[in-house]
């Protein structure tokens, strides 16, 4: 038998018995080059030359590893700071579009469609694009276009076109159907860029292995400070859960580190307004892949809340399902009021404004028990500039 | 052999398979729209399952999906309007839709209470091949259910062939790479139906996607054994009083 890695998935796509490539006939030749190609393509040293190149003089990588010394005094413990918000664009969301549109070109594509929903992602996208000078489409959610102006205006700038999915909820799980049925009805020119750990399968394990980066650097740059490749616990947010994917795959098959994925409870995990997968999920097929769904007992999807558009998804990538179910991943779950709470308390004890998606992984060190020799490593996924409308409501009604 | 099977038997060419949407335009649609379609010389009848995601289809389709959830449709409402349907309706009737309500239902319950209420077949888009037939198609089987799958302008000729192989009742050509209701021209197809003709397939085929007026019917009838409508009827029964009249009148034009 096989040991058991929770890293790759089988040759199906499957972690466990979450993955698999559900997608209809129609997608079929392009989901079965992907399938095909995609490890070949990344394997050969001209795509990893660029690759590298381009994260270390475009994204500006490595990315620190910071030691939170007062964050870590407030917690009687140790606490590390992986800062993608340092990365070009402001989120780990890059590293992945570099890698896709790298991959996109060696197959030929020349017009690249994405889904998004805050932005982040559509943003990455619009910028490798630009980087490139290829044809650059983005699917957003008719309210989300509404709610993030300032994204929706830099994709512009960047010369992509942003298309409002007005079907359904008309936010990121529309968008990515619009952008899907975009790929259905565009089958040889067009590479979709989806910009999480979910789609059907390679993108997870694609997806993943392109913000694998993340994990890399850490083992080495922990080395460095502490004389340890492996910390005690890792803690990533967690939404379709690619910024956790990469900071969590190099430690996954390392048993003694404690992989802690930190969900949106929005209001409440049981509010009925809450963006908790794991916690009221079923397993599902979403997007292509069978994993934890958000869904009513009908079998319909439901729109999840949070405060946080990052992580506003009724489903997680089949590799975070797999996690949930083996027990090798610890799930919390942390409210829109505790993030705030957190992206007031990082600002103010670390100066650093991290991205409401991060501020919940920040959230989460207070429902841990942390003893003074534990190594914490928190992926800081993005900066909180994005949000800013959001942080100042909360300043009016704080009185500050 | 299977009312699909039988139905093929005795009829080769210009076979018209209809699609309607589970509770549209209304709750109780179903059973009258079915009536009429069989009334108006519908050879089979597709039976949509609304699903909050239907990532194949185009937007009419989509809205009709949504209108039927708002209507309160679920799956074992529908197996409810649809108890008894064979007093009525000898025509073969496939069920449409995608994996996660039919999962969320349970497979082998789903399966099984199609085959007990009379319905002959079932067209799932979302379930590939290799879950077919590593897990769901022995189930399928089991309860003597037909299986279509799809194949596309796209389609590599040994995938064709092996998804014919997998398939029973007949085999969905789709007419070129598109959701349902696209414009795409249905003259560039020839080709591609003639290609599939010169396989030899074991099952019948019926084109589907962008067929909408008698002409995109005759076009697609050339080289195939029928056609499969299902957007423009939606659009025909939009907005109407009388789905039997807007029926009648819809397929009038057509066959």
């Amino acid at each position: 038998m096989n040991m058991q890695t929770y890293q790759q998935p089988d040759v199906h796509g499957y972690y466990g018995r979450f993955g698999g490539a559900y997608i209809p006939e129609m997608l079929h030749p392009n989901v079965e080059e992907l399938q095909s190609r995609y490890l070949e393509i990344m394997q050969e040293p001209s795509f990893q030359l660029e690759f590298r190149d381009l994260l270390r003089d475009y994204v500006g990588r490595p990315t620190p590893l910071y030691f939170a010394k007062r964050l870590s005094a407030a917690y009687g413990t140790n606490i590390y700071l992986k800062r993608e918000d340092l990365c070009h664009t402001g989120a780990h969301k890059i590293n992945n579009t570099i890698g896709q549109i790298l991959l996109a070109q060696k197959l030929g594509k020349n017009r690249i469609i994405a889904e998004t929903g805050a932005g982040q992602h559509g943003v990455a996208t619009a910028t490798v694009c630009a980087l490139k000078g290829v044809e650059c489409i983005v699917y957003m959610g008719e309210k989300d276009i509404e709610r993030q102006a300032p994204n929706v205006a830099r994709m512009r700038m960047l010369g992509a076109k942003v298309v409002a999915a007005t079907s359904g909820s008309k936010t990121l799980k529309d968008a990515t159907n619009e952008a899907i049925r975009d790929w259905i009805n565009n089958p040889s020119d067009t590479h979709y860029i989806i910009g999480s750990v979910v789609g059907p399968h390679p993108y997870p394990d694609m997806v993943a292995r392109f913000q694998s980066v993340i994990s890399e650097e850490t083992r080495w740059q922990l080395k460095e400070k502490t004389g340890s490749e492996l910390p005690t616990h890792v803690i990533a947010c967690v939404g379709g859960g690619s910024n956790a994917a990469g900071a969590f795959y190099h430690f996954l098959d390392e048993l003694s580190v404690q992989l802690v994925a930190v969900e949106a409870a929005g209001h409440g995990v049981n509010s009925g307004l809450s963006a908790a997968t794991t916690a009221l999920g079923k397993p599902g097929v979403l997007h292509g892949s069978k994993s934890l769904v958000m869904q009513t007992e009908d079998g319909q999807v439901v729109e999840p809340h949070s405060i946080s558009a990052g992580l506003d998804y009724p489903g997680i990538g089949p590799l975070h399902a797999n996690l949930f179910d083996s027990g090798r991943g610890q799930f919390l779950a942390v409210t829109d009021e505790d993030a705030l709470r957190a992206a007031f308390d990082v600002a103010r004890t670390e100066g650093i404004i991290p991205a409401l998606e991060t501020a919940h992984a920040f959230s989460a060190l207070s429902q841990l028990s942390l003893k003074a020799t534990d190594q914490v490593v928190i992926c800081l996924s993005g900066r909180g500039d994005k949000d800013l409308a959001t942080y100042m409501k909360q300043m009016e009604m704080m009185g500050i | 052999m299977s009312r699909i099977q039988t139905l093929f038997q005795q009829k080769h060419k210009r076979v018209l398979n209809v699609y309607c949407t589970a509770g549209y335009p209304e709750l109780n649609s179903t059973l009258p729209v079915m009536e009429s379609l069989q009334a108006n010389r519908a050879d089979l009848i597709e039976l949509g399952m609304p699903y909050s995601d239907p990532l194949a289809d185009g937007p009419v389709i989509q809205q009709s999906s949504a209108i039927a959830l708002e209507n309160g449709m679920t799956i074992a409402r529908l197996f409810e309007q649809l108890e008894g349907f064979r007093d009525r309706i000898t025509v073969p009737v496939i069920l449409m839709g995608y994996m996660n309500p039919v999962l969320q239902y349970g497979f082998e319950r789903f399966c099984a209470d199609a085959a007990r209420v009379g319905v002959d077949g079932l067209i799932l888009p979302d379930l590939p091949e290799y879950e077919f037939e590593t897990e769901y198609g022995a189930i399928i089987r089991k309860y003597g259910l037909d299986f279509i799958f799809l194949v596309t302008p796209e389609t590599a000729e040994q995938r064709v062939k092996k998804l014919d192989k997998l398939s029973s009742g007949f085999l969905y050509a789709v007419s070129s790479s598109s959701t349902t209701g696209s414009n795409k021209q249905m003259n560039s197809v020839q080709d591609y139906l003639q290609r599939l003709e010169s396989y030899q397939l074991k099952n019948p085929v019926l084109v589907g996607f962008g067929i909408k007026d008698r002409e995109s019917f005759d076009a697609a009838c050339a080289h195939a054994n029928g056609a499969i409508i299902g957007t423009a009827y939606i659009k025909a029964l939009e907005g109407a009083k009388d789905v039997g009249t807007a029926t009648k009148e819809f397929l009038s034009t057509i066959v």
